[in-house]
């Protein structure tokens, strides 16, 4: 009985460390952030992009449509890639177009928005960064789809075609 | 009396980069002990990313605001999820993390005993 007890201790710990060795090979060992964090809109302090003006966020999704919010930055590579798709979702009714000008120069991005077209119908300025942790984002670009003060959707990166039909199809 | 003064000013000074220096130590603990989501292998505090540095000035503003150091934890867990905390929460995932070490220290410990009795 005693020279037994071993052996056994020995083949449930193989075991045990087996399991949870195969379970994990199914794991991604590539970190994907959590999109369905928090749904709600949260409520912040927004400062205007050509006003200067503060505005509460809940004041800038009362109506009943849809929202984007896309983070963006002139200094921002992605951000140039995404900005066709963005102009062509200017053009549905049913969506309103927010931009948060992501720690940027207000000249350079008005220079970026002359140069590529502003699909935005507001704007506002982020201008260290502080709205956008306080908001949940991760940086440039990033985009959130609202509806009826909940976020609906997230898409960390730029947008591609991919997204923008699938954002055309939920707004529809 | 002027003497006093001086002294008095001085004193206060002093007492004022004493209570901004904790200000500091806090703040680098919190950073240090939340990871950096868009830099893989970096805390907060290691990293200059952008994503960074405003989550630094976050944290300076939550502090002065009077956040204690659990409440700034909980506003970015609400935020980013459990991930952006270093220290693992005990759930259903991490239950065998947290129970291994005593596990092991247990059936070592057995075994030490076992050895002993037999050796008696």
């Amino acid at each position: 009985m005693r020279f037994n007890i071993i052996p056994i201790i020995i083949i449930i710990v193989f075991t045990a460390t087996f399991i949870i060795f195969f379970k994990g090979l199914k794991n991604s060992n590539i970190y994907t952030p959590n999109v369905d964090l928090e749904k709600k809109v949260p409520s912040l302090v927004f400062k205007s992009f050509d006003t200067n003006l503060d505005i509460i966020s809940e004041n800038i999704f009362n109506k009943n449509k849809f929202y984007l919010v896309n983070i963006w930055a002139s200094w921002c590579i992605p951000c140039r890639d995404e900005h066709k798709f963005l102009m062509k979702l200017k053009k549905s009714e049913e969506i309103e177009l927010i931009g948060l000008n992501y720690k940027d120069n207000n000249k350079n991005a008005q220079n970026f928005l002359g140069e590529l077209g502003n699909p935005y119908d507001k704007i506002f300025v982020d201008k260290d960064g502080t709205s956008s942790i306080n908001w949940g984002a991760y940086g440039v670009p990033e985009s959130f789809l609202i509806h009826k003060n909940k976020i609906i959707k997230r898409y960390i990166g730029p947008i591609n075609n991919r997204n923008l039909i699938e954002i055309e199809k939920i707004i529809k | 009396m002027r003497l006093l003064h001086i002294f008095f000013i001085i004193v206060l000074i002093f007492n004022f980069n004493l209570i901004k220096a904790d200000e500091i130590e806090t703040e680098n603990k919190i950073a240090k002990n939340l990871r950096c989501l868009i830099c893989q292998g970096q805390s907060v505090y290691d990293s200059d990313s952008e994503f960074a540095l405003s989550l630094k000035l976050v944290i300076s503003n939550k502090i002065s605001e009077g956040m204690t150091e659990e409440q700034i934890y909980s506003f970015l867990k609400k935020k980013y999820g459990e991930w952006i905390l270093y220290d693992p929460v005990l759930n259903k995932n991490t239950y065998f993390l947290w129970l291994m070490p005593l596990l092991i220290f247990l059936v070592g410990g057995a075994i030490i005993i076992k050895k002993f009795y037999i050796r008696k």
